[in-house]
């Protein structure tokens, strides 16, 4: 952050032209794109407080707000077991895979992995597989394995799904991880997972906390896997259950946009809560 | 915090360092072409010390198996379905290319692809033409409350799931929806409709969508990569008569090459691969008029149970996202 101020405070050229009409300008901009950003998000807060069976209006601060929407709309769409669900199918991904991604990370970039290349660019190619291109094979794999309409049925192969982007993040952190360390940790005869626990886990705290909160987002967000593999709605994550409330609510407009608003709030919190250390190292690992 | 010209300059320096001992790791000397810079016996004795390499795969090894059980695996079955009809109960019968053909010529098929071409227009070019437009004329964001304020809400349709994007705009389209009211109170009222439901424009009202999820996250990265830009480039431009345009050709664009290629990378993929907002907002109708590959592989294996059919578009997909991907990817490296 402070360095970011540091350098862009630095003297820049503006073509030599009118700089307080291009403040103006370039504020309006900034605020267009705001409005664009957030103008969905308040339209959909202003018809969850509308009269349910209503048709309210695209925008407009209804006169007698109905803020017992959002209490029906969590129970009309059992929003408890859903979120409990959610917190569930969470619990039992991000902790693993970020555990996963990281020893791999650090494996590939600091240890003589056997094939290590070939393992990384394999991993690497799976950034790009589309999640529908394995969902027919997923589907009978999992049924086959007898865990259809169970939680794990979620959690296995978004564990698996999650690796190559977590395994990429990971080692990217620890390939600029700082070597001279390593190298006295070695002298001083440290073992290699004395070296990682005491040397380098401390160091990847950012790294790690950035890749949770992304993990995080990526399950609590999930929809085709919970859709397709979980029969049941109320063992699904939040975003999947979101698919059986609309089709249960479609015409109730007040309705479901109180549970829509009741369901991405835990995302918004947690990136409103993080969003400092979260959209700065989302900038900084995208880029590598 | 480190940039990503350092970064990526470590990147590649220990990438050169790891090189030696990657193709053929068991016959290599302890500590023999490593040490590029630095190489103390003392390293060179704890590298000898730390020489086991099937430990070292330990650490790689649970990674490897998700991976390998949930993605590659199924992968592999996909391309093996692809071969065979299938009802997903009874017995598969061998289908030959029929399935494969079936991509290029069954006009539904061959119009999803397409859609997902066209909705990177709208997943890619729009957000990431606009950001960078938007990004050159903002440029440098002051340091402050405001700055922080904006990135934070430019960023917010990204970190919400899909599916919400997907219902907000469903009520944004309806008819008595915000996009018609806006139409109405700009005396546009004649062109108001159900936006979703318009053979016309069911498309590319979708591709809105993908604007907005897109947009913000293409805008913070390119700004942010803006930022890091040399000032005194500029300087020096501006010195030689360079304009503002020339400026932009000459030192922004250079400047913002990695940022573009991961705008690009990464909005590609979610326009051909897109899924939620579709099966959310329009289930790929009116008609076909919204139908794309992830949407119709769903319908193909859920629906009509051929699972054939859809395990060839799965792997066509798969195949033709590396394909889009990977020119842009080089272009990325190549400096």
């Amino acid at each position: 952050m402070t360095q970011l101020a540091t350098i862009r405070r630095g003297p820049v050229i503006r073509g030599g032209r009118g700089v307080r009409g291009d403040r103006i300008t370039r504020t309006l901009l900034l605020v267009l794109l705001m409005l664009f950003a957030i103008v969905p998000l308040l339209s959909m807060f202003t018809a969850a407080l509308a009269p349910q069976g209503s048709n309210p209006p695209g925008l407009s601060w209804p006169a007698h707000p109905h803020w017992g929407n959002f209490a029906d709309a969590w129970t009309g769409a059992n929003l408890f077991a859903l979120f409990r669900s959610s917190v569930l199918i969470v619990l039992g991904v991000v902790p693993a895979a970020v555990a996963m991604a990281t020893a791999a990370g650090y494996g590939l970039a600091q240890l003589r992995v056997p094939g290590g290349k070939v393992i990384y660019g394999a991993l690497l190619a799976g950034l790009t597989i589309p999640y529908e291109a394995l969902i027919t094979p997923l589907y009978y794999d999992i049924q086959s394995l007898g865990l259809l309409d169970s939680r794990l049925a979620v959690v296995l192969p978004l564990i698996g799904l999650l690796m190559p982007f977590g395994v990429f993040w990971m080692r990217a952190h620890f390939v600029n991880a700082e070597t001279a360390l390593t190298e006295a940790g070695q002298l001083d005869g440290g073992t290699t997972w004395q070296i990682f626990r005491r040397i380098h886990l401390p160091l990847a705290k950012p790294a790690i906390s950035a890749l949770t909160i992304l993990f995080f987002l990526a399950t609590w967000n999930q929809y085709l896997l919970p859709l397709v593999l979980i029969n049941d709605p109320a063992k699904r994550t939040v975003a999947g259950g979101l698919g059986a409330f609309q089709g249960q609510y479609g015409t109730n407009t007040a309705l479901l946009c109180a549970g829509s608003l009741l369901i991405i709030a835990p995302s918004l919190l947690v990136f409103l809560v993080f969003q400092r250390n979260f959209v700065k190292a989302l900038l900084q690992g995208a880029i590598r | 915090m480190s940039h990503s010209r350092t970064a990526s300059g470590g990147d590649a320096a220990t990438k050169k360092s790891l090189a030696p001992s990657d193709p053929a790791p068991r016959d290599m000397a302890p500590g023999g072409p490593v040490s590029e810079r630095g190489g103390s016996a003392g390293r060179l004795r704890a590298r000898r010390a730390r020489n086991r390499p099937w430990g070292a795969l330990l650490w790689v090894a649970p990674a490897l198996l998700c991976y390998a059980a949930f993605v590659l695996y199924p992968l592999g079955q996909s391309i093996q379905y692809s071969f065979y009809n299938w009802d997903g109960i009874g017995t598969a019968t061998p289908a030959g290319l029929a399935n494969w053909q079936a991509i290029f010529t069954q006009p539904e098929l061959l119009s999803a692809i397409t859609h997902a071409f066209e909705l990177i227009i709208f997943y890619t070019l729009f957000p990431v033409g606009a950001g960078l437009a938007a990004a050159s004329l903002i440029r440098e964001l002051k340091p402050g409350p405001f700055s922080t304020i904006s990135r934070t809400i430019l960023f917010i349709p990204q970190v919400l799931p899909l599916v919400a994007a997907g219902v907000a705009w469903t009520w944004l389209y309806s008819s008595n929806g915000l996009v018609n009211q806006i139409l109405q109170a700009t005396g546009l009222g004649g062109t108001t409709r159900a936006w979703l439901g318009d053979f016309t424009f069911a498309l590319p009202a979708v591709g809105v969508i993908g604007v907005w999820v897109m947009l913000g996250f293409c805008t913070v990265l390119l700004l942010s990569g803006i930022g890091k830009i040399d000032p005194a480039l500029y300087e020096a431009a501006s010195l030689d008569g360079a304009g503002r345009l020339r400026q932009f050709r000459a030192v922004t664009l250079p400047g913002l090459r990695q940022e573009l290629v991961v705008c690009t990378t990464f909005t590609i993929v979610a326009a051909l691969a897109s899924f939620d907002v579709i099966q959310v907002s329009t289930q790929g109708g009116p008609g076909y008029q919204t139908m794309v590959p992830g949407v119709e592989i769903y319908r193909l294996t859920f629906l009509d149970q051929r699972i054939g059919q859809a395990s060839a578009l799965a792997v066509f997909l798969t195949v033709l996202v590396l394909l889009v991907v990977w020119p842009i990817q080089r272009l990325g490296r190549t400096d």
